[in-house]
Order: structure tokens, then sequence, then C-alpha cells
């Protein structure tokens, strides 16, 4: 199988778009510059047509409209089959996924009935100047970037959330949207898999925070967590926490960060009484501004902080707070 | 289950970009260990035997003793020059193919994630290559009963509890379990067991040599680097000076 331009998974769950979807529209029309071709866009699900010209808004010249209904709307299955179908359809260059719990467990089902290479939870895409696709990813629990190249066509990516900027939307923009049945033997993976319901939702969504205070061992008692709340919240942020206090039952694993974790990406992540293990810089060392506040001044998250406060927490913190306080009281 | 080195011990050639594989043994990927104490305990509540199945080179039968140890029943290490190089595909073609060899089954549960691939595809590529279907991110196996699975699974916005039909496979997450510490005398018993190695001739019968290895895999590694080496300015601070800085940054980042 030859191909040609791009098609974008558009993570639709519940009738929420996955804001990775804008990113990975925003990345393909950039990629086609080199490999030409469009950018095209499928998306699966109940409701599913009434959110096509927003992908177009985006930057998809065509989107794929699989409209079903809610029973089997988020069976895997089925949307590997319509995805498989669709793939050998149009041919096209490169395949991208977010590297979301949703896309990293439907694209490798994808990749193995296509019998095609897939590059997991990658930070960078790019073209070279003979027209091949460099996948960069994060291997070794963060230790390791690799470049990759595919050698089967074609080349399916997951892209980790928010390192592609989201493209501004144009509603003036013009698309095609093509609407398609959903076999009816579709149902027939009713009885594989069957999704019986939502157990609950998430506690936060670190994910999508815009500033992070996290504690770690360095917390001497579960209510100390109030302290790095109350500072979280007064930055318009939220609380995470390093994985011992997740294992000690102190916070609920929505909060944690690492590779275990949760991957964040913040304006400004707060570490308090974190160390800096490889295994939790792997979910926050991308995060724009970092700051630490750590009793030990050997402590390795130095190295990857842009400003290392040394000091205990719980003088330091406290009085963070009343001067932020004071300092957003003057007039 | 793969054997993976432990990443806190390893040593990387940091001007190589690659791991020096033999700075440190191989183990249990951790999150194995839960896939692992997932099988022993459906197996004690339902019954059934518990085979482990590693692709790794030879040196790797420590970790499969460690996991008779653990309450595994059987272990089969899948060791071969010729599987080398294997990317996900190749390495879930070969998982695929020597479960068939193994013949009927009811689960396989693996892990999240390896410590070192770290891509979380084998599982869902193992499920389709044998034609089963598969749940990712698994936090809870509620019930394993009348050739169903039914487990509660992390969607990314929320958990929702999803039912497979058996055989199924399932990725668990850390949080499935708290895995056991195996038994002084499960480790000294294990110590003699026998573990089976198959080589890629002994599946012969179930699979392409062609889509083995270097040879069968999709994708190449390019280029690699290590990648904790780049730091930031780390400026150090004590005391109400740290203070004064934090707020600077925190205004100049717009965060107050
Ligand atoms: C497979 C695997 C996956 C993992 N995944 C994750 C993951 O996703 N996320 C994660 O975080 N970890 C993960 N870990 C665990 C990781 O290896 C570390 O154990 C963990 O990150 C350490 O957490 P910490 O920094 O809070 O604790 P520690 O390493 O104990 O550090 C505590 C720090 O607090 C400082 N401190 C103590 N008192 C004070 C005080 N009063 N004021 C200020 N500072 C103080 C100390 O100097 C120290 O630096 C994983 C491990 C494995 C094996
Ligand atoms: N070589 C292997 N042998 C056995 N199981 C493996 C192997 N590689 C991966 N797995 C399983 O697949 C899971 C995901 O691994 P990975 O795709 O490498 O992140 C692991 O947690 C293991 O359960």
């Amino acid at each position: 199988m030859s191909g040609e331009g791009v098609l974008v998974y558009a993570e639709y769950i519940e009738g929420m778009l996955h804001p990775v979807t804008y990113e990975l529209i925003g990345k393909g029309r950039e990629l086609i510059s080199k490999l030409g071709g469009s950018v095209k866009a499928v998306i699966i699900g109940s409701g599913a047509s009434g959110r096509a010209e927003e992908l177009i808004h985006y930057g998809a010249d065509e989107v794929y409209v699989y409209e079903c209904s809610e029973g089997v709307a988020l069976n895997t299955l089925l949307h590997k089959e319509l995805l498989v179908s669709l793939i050998h359809e149009i041919k096209p260059k490169l395949v991208l996924y977010g590297a979301t719990p949703w896309g990293r467990s439907l694209a490798p089902r994808v990749a193995a009935a296509l019998r095609t290479g897939l590059t997991a939870d990658c930070l960078d895409v790019y073209v070279t100047d003979d027209g091949s696709i460099v996948q960069v990813r994060p291997a070794f629990t963060g230790n390791i970037i690799a470049h990759i190249k595919t050698v089967t066509t074609p080349v399916m990516t997951t892209v980790r959330y928010k390192v592609f900027k989201p493209p501004k939307k144009a509603p003036s923009r013009n698309g095609k949207v093509i609407i398609r049945e959903v076999p009816a033997d579709g149902d027939i993976h009713h009885k594989e898999i069957e999704v019986l319901g939502k157990v609950r939702e998430k506690e936060v969504n670190i994910a999508d925070a815009d500033v992070i205070v996290a504690g770690g061992k360095g917390l001497k008692r579960r209510e100390d967590l109030k302290l790095l709340e109350e500072l979280a919240e007064l930055l318009g942020g939220v609380l995470a926490v390093s994985r011992p206090l997740v294992d000690a039952g102190w916070a609920s694993k929505d909060r944690q960060v690492g590779f275990s974790g949760n991957v964040v990406k913040p304006r400004v992540y707060i570490a308090c009484g974190i160390s800096g293990s490889p295994q939790h810089l792997a979910g926050m060392k991308d995060s724009k501004v970092i700051i630490a506040v750590n009793i030990d001044p050997s402590a390795s998250i130095a190295k990857y902080s842009d400003l290392f406060v040394v000091g205990d927490l719980y003088e330091v913190v406290p009085k963070l707070i009343e001067e932020i306080k004071r300092v957003r009281g003057k007039p | 289950m793969k054997p993976a080195p432990d990443v806190e011990k390893v040593r990387f050639d940091v001007r190589r970009g690659v791991v020096d594989r033999s700075s440190a043994e191989l183990e249990i990927n951790p999150f194995d260990l839960h896939a692992l104490e997932a099988a022993v305990r459906i197996k004690e509540s339902v019954g059934g035997i518990v085979t482990v199945i590693s692709m790794a080179p030879s040196h790797a039968e420590p970790a499969l003793r460690d996991a008779l140890a653990r309450g595994a029943d059987r272990a089969i290490l899948l060791s071969d020059r010729r599987f080398a190089g294997s990317d996900t595909l190749a390495t879930s073609y070969t998982l695929a193919s020597a479960i068939k060899k193994l013949g009927e089954f009811d689960l396989i549960i693996c892990g999240e994630k390896s410590v070192d691939g770290d891509t979380g595809q084998v599982g869902p590529e193992v499920a389709e290559f044998l034609g089963i279907p598969h749940v990712s991110y698994v936090t809870e196996i509620k019930e394993v009963s009348n050739g169903f699975v039914t487990v509660a699974s992390d969607f990314g916005v929320a958990y929702y509890l999803v039912r497979a039909e058996l055989p199924a496979l399932l990725s668990v997450t850390k949080e499935v379990n708290v895995p056991r510490k195996p038994k002084f005398k499960d480790l000294m018993k294990a110590r003699k067991a026998e573990i089976e190695v198959w080589s890629a001739d002994d599946l012969k019968d179930v699979l392409d040599l062609n889509r083995l290895g270097l040879e069968g895999s999709a994708t190449r590694v390019v280029k690699a680097y290590y990648a904790l080496e780049k730091g930031r300015e780390g400026i150090k601070v004590k005391g109400d000076e740290g203070i004064r800085k934090i707020i600077d940054l925190l205004s100049s980042s717009g965060v107050i």
C-alpha cells in the first residue's frame, strides 16, 4: 500500500471531542506541505455528524463520519473495523491518534490488523528531506529519546496531548463531510465486548491543568495536603502528588503525576517535597516552568527545575501563600 | 510478562543514547507483577492454571523462576536470536503464535506497559492477532464467570464498566491489586523448577519465520539519545529570597 496525505482519528467519547484532535489536525496540515495529499479526519460515535464541521474549521479537508447507536459507540472492535476498512479505501500515508488511554488501546489493534508499524506516545513527527516520516518518542521510562522510522504503510502514531499547538478555528473554512453507514453487522461485536456504563468520572483531569502544585513524600501527614491544595487554589490550579502518596491511600490515582500516572504539561509546576525520580520526571519534565521546594539541596529535581528553593516546605509554603495574598491585596 | 532491566539500576550510554544491557539483571517488568497477581487470584477463586510466557534472551530465566514462585504453574521462555530486534508488531506476532501453540485458554493478562519499551501496544496487538476482544487500562477485575469477564477500565475522561467475552485479553494498571511477596519455600521450589525454552523452530508450524525479529518489524530506530541530561537553569535559592523569586516567576509567567 503506497499512501497519500494524513488521516486524523478524532477521539470522540460520549459527546466529547478530545482537544488533542485539533492539535493533530494542525500538525497534519503542517506535514502535508512536505508529504502532499490532504488532511482527512474520521469521527465515530453517536452524534458524531454534529461535530464534522468543527473539524473542518480546525483544518480538515474531508471528514468521514460514522454515526452509530450509543450501545456500540464505545466498542473498540467496531472502531477498529471501521478504521481498517477506511484506511484500505483512502490509503493515507500517515495516521495520527491521540496518545490517550482510548487512543493507545485502539491504535495497536488497527496496526496489527493492517500489519503496520505503530509508534507510541510521540513528542514530535517530522518529514525528512527525502520525504520519509520520523517519529520522536521517549523510551526507557523517559530516559531515552528515540527517532523512529516506519518501513510499512501507513505510518501510524499516537501523539501526546499538548505537544502540538492547536490551530486557530476558522469558521469560514470549507471542506467535505462524508457520511458513512455503520454496517448492520457492527452489532455482532455487542457480545464480544460491551460497555455496560460509566463507573465514575475522574476526580480531576490534571492533564488539562494550567497550574499544578504537587506534593511528595516530604509531606508528613495526609492532612498536610490541604496546605498545598490551598496554594493550588490560590493560583487557580490543582493539587497533584507523587506515587508514594497514592500508594499510601492519601490521594487518588487521578492526581498522580508520572510514568504510571498522568503526563502533565502545565504553565507552572510546583513540586514540594518531591525528589525527582526518573518515574516522576517522566510525567512533568516538559512543564513550561518548574519550581521545586526541597529541604535537600542535592535532590535530583534541582537539575530539572527553573527555580529550586532549598527549604522546609512547611515554612516555605505558608509564607508563599501569605505573600501571594499580600501581593494580590495591593490595589 | 516481560523481563526488563530495573530502570533505577541500569546504566545509559549517554553519548550513544543506548542502554548498557549488561548493567542490570532482568527482572519482571513491575507492571506485569500486577498482571501475574491478577491471574493467580482468579485461579484461587475459580480454578485453572496460570502459564507465564516471556519473549526474552536466555538470561531472563531467573525472572521466570520468580514468576513461578509468585504462583504461576508453568513458565515458557521464547528465546532465539531470530527474535532479536523485534518491535511491538513482531513481538506480539511471536507471543500470539506461541499462545496458539499452547492451545485453549480463557484469559490473557498483560501489564499496562513495560518500563523499557514503554508502549502498552503489545497487549492489544496480541489480542488482534488472536482475534479476541481486549480491554486496556483495567483498574479492577470485577467478575470472571459464565464465559465473560467484567472489568473497570480507564477510558481517559472517566472509568467504564466493560464486559468481554472469553477468551479475552486484559492489560492491567497497578490499581488492580497489590502483588504479594513470594514465600521463601516457593522461592526455593522455583529454583529447581523447569523453565521451558521455545525457539523459533518450535513455533514453525504456527508462524511465518519471515515475520520475526528485525526483519518482521515495521519500525526502525534511526537515532537515540539520553533524554535526562538536558537540565534547566536551576537557580538555587534559600529562605525569603526563595519566596521572592517564586513570586517573580509566578508573575512573569502570568499566574499572579
Ligand atoms: C514501575 C514504576 C513506576 C513508577 N511510577 C511513578 C509515577 O508515575 N510517579 C511517581 O511520582 N513515582 C513513580 N514511581 C516511584 C518513584 O520511583 C519514586 O519512588 C517516587 O517518585 C518518589 O516520590 P517522592 O519524590 O515523593 O519521594 P522521595 O523520593 O522520598 O522524596 C521526598 C523528597 O522530599 C524532601 N523533603 C523531605 N522533607 C521535606 C520538607 N519538610 N520540606 C521539603 N522537602 C522535604 C526530601 O529531601 C526528598 O527529596 C514509580 C516506580 C516504579 C518502579
Ligand atoms: N517480550 C515480551 N514477552 C512477554 N510479554 C511482553 C513482552 N513485551 C511486552 N509484553 C507484555 O505486554 C505489555 C505491554 O508491553 P509494551 O508494549 O512493551 O509496553 C507488558 O506489560 C507485558 O505484559
